[in-house]
């Protein structure tokens, strides 16, 4: 915007006088060689720029970073996959270990029930032969109190005999007595 | 407008809200307004920048190549996905082959856009001469293309087969004006939103002399700014996915 009124020459056919514009300065055809020259100058340095330079740099950083990502993905997998794996080892030896020791137990188990039967065996043989002896001692108890009860009864009925005033017969009081006593 | 600019001489009130978009040759240069093709002038200055800031963005940020990417290498990354996958999804695997072209195309639109919204900057967008070559540029490689891969088989794009057969001629009237008619809308759709949004905040800017009015002018300034930092990226990216719909055609030309 000028003030000054510029010189006729320097004022074309779009330009008054002032500086400033008459209608649109888009519709001055005497600038349009200049805008498109250019322009064309622009589009061409610009078209050269990205399809040399920065398009096939952006596609690799593009393509790189999607590899990484696969890749960081490919070893997170992997990763993934040694944890079970290494959980599933566990598993296992924990489950050997159970069996181990239940087997360990049952063993110990045997074996002491073996010896418990040893002990009860041996302690039935020594009451059976305990049981034997004093069987043997109540039988021989019981025989010299058979022979006891018999001298006895025969004294007794003999004096018995005696004091009624009868004549003892030592053989029939013997032979009753036995009668009596053996039932 | 020159009679407007006359008639308001003299007041505090005026308005130049074209001015911005004058292609004139830098002071530091020599000044003017008579250019050569040649000439280093505003234009060219800007669409440098515009080089500078897609060599920035994606050759210079991506310079680490890191797999973990810094802020910047994010955002180059997201562009080479937004459009790849606009292509891929518009165009299918045999879209990919132009990348590199619907890239350019959207970079510096983008760029060029957001380089605009700089205070004092200069709006490369917002000229017919830069979005009229884009826009044919995009439809002569869409019909060489398509007649190149598909011959006579491309003209299949204006006989709708789907349609009744008496409305076919009638159709491919239609479909043909409609073809013809891309890239005028394809580039003034551009320009004309990128100049409409840069002149409304000038003529805003120029309420803002009044002092009573200033406050609402710095306010519908600020809202501006912000519809049209919206408008420069909705922008660039209508013209890349119009390019990727076009090019379809040519790859697929049956309806």
């Amino acid at each position: 915007m000028a003030t000054e009124p510029i010189a006729e020459e320097l004022a074309g056919s779009c330009v008054d006088s002032y500086g400033s514009a008459i209608g649109m300065p888009q519709l001055c055809f005497d600038w349009f060689p200049n805008q498109i020259f250019w322009l064309v100058i622009t589009l061409v340095v610009i078209f050269l720029v990205l399809s040399r330079v920065a398009l096939p740099r952006i596609a690799a950083i593009l393509a790189e970073r999607q590899g990484t990502i696969t890749n960081d993905l490919a070893a997170a997998e992997d990763l993934k996959a040694k944890a079970v794996e290494a959980e599933e080892a566990y598993n296992k030896v924990l489950a050997d270990a159970r069996t181990e020791a239940q087997r360990i137990a049952a063993e110990a188990r045997a074996e002491i029930q073996s010896g418990l039967d040893d002990a009860i065996a041996e302690a039935d043989l020594e009451i059976a032969a305990k049981t034997a002896e004093s069987e043997k001692a109540i039988a021989d108890i019981r025989a010299s109190a058979l022979d006891s009860i018999q001298v006895v009864a025969k004294d007794t009925a003999a004096e018995l005999v005696t004091a009624l005033g009868g004549k003892a017969d030592a053989k029939a009081i013997d032979s009753v007595v036995d009668a009596q006593t053996k039932g | 407008m020159a009679t407007e600019t006359t008639a308001a001489e003299g007041s505090s009130l005026v308005f130049h809200p074209m001015d911005q978009f004058i292609v004139k040759i830098p002071d530091f240069l020599g000044g003017g307004t008579d250019l050569q093709f040649y000439s280093i002038t505003n234009v060219t200055i800007w669409l440098f920048f515009s080089v500078l800031a897609v060599v920035g963005l994606l050759v210079l940020s991506t310079s680490k190549r890191a797999i973990v990417p810094s802020r910047m290498q994010s955002v180059a990354e997201l562009a080479y996905g937004f459009i790849y996958k606009m292509l891929e999804d518009i165009c299918g695997k045999e879209g990919i082959k132009y990348f590199p072209y619907v890239m350019t195309l959207f970079m510096f639109i983008v760029t060029a856009n957001f380089l605009g919204l700089i205070p004092t900057s200069f709006t490369t967008t917002s000229h017919f001469a830069v979005t009229i070559p884009l826009a044919l540029a995009v439809f002569l490689t869409v019909t060489i293309l398509g007649f190149v891969k598909n011959g006579a088989a491309f003209l299949g794009l204006f006989w709708v087969s789907s349609a009744p057969l008496a409305l076919r001629p009638i159709l491919a009237i239609i479909e043909l004006i409609s073809y013809f008619v891309r890239p005028v809308s394809h580039s003034i759709r551009l320009a004309g939103n990128v100049m409409a949004g840069h002149a409304v905040i000038k003529v805003f800017a120029g309420f803002a002399a009044i002092a009573v009015i200033s406050p609402v002018s710095v306010l519908a300034i600020t809202a501006m700014y912000g519809l049209e930092v919206l408008v420069a990226f909705i922008q660039a990216y209508v013209f890349t996915i119009l390019t990727c719909v076009y090019l379809k055609d040519a790859l697929h030309p049956s309806h």
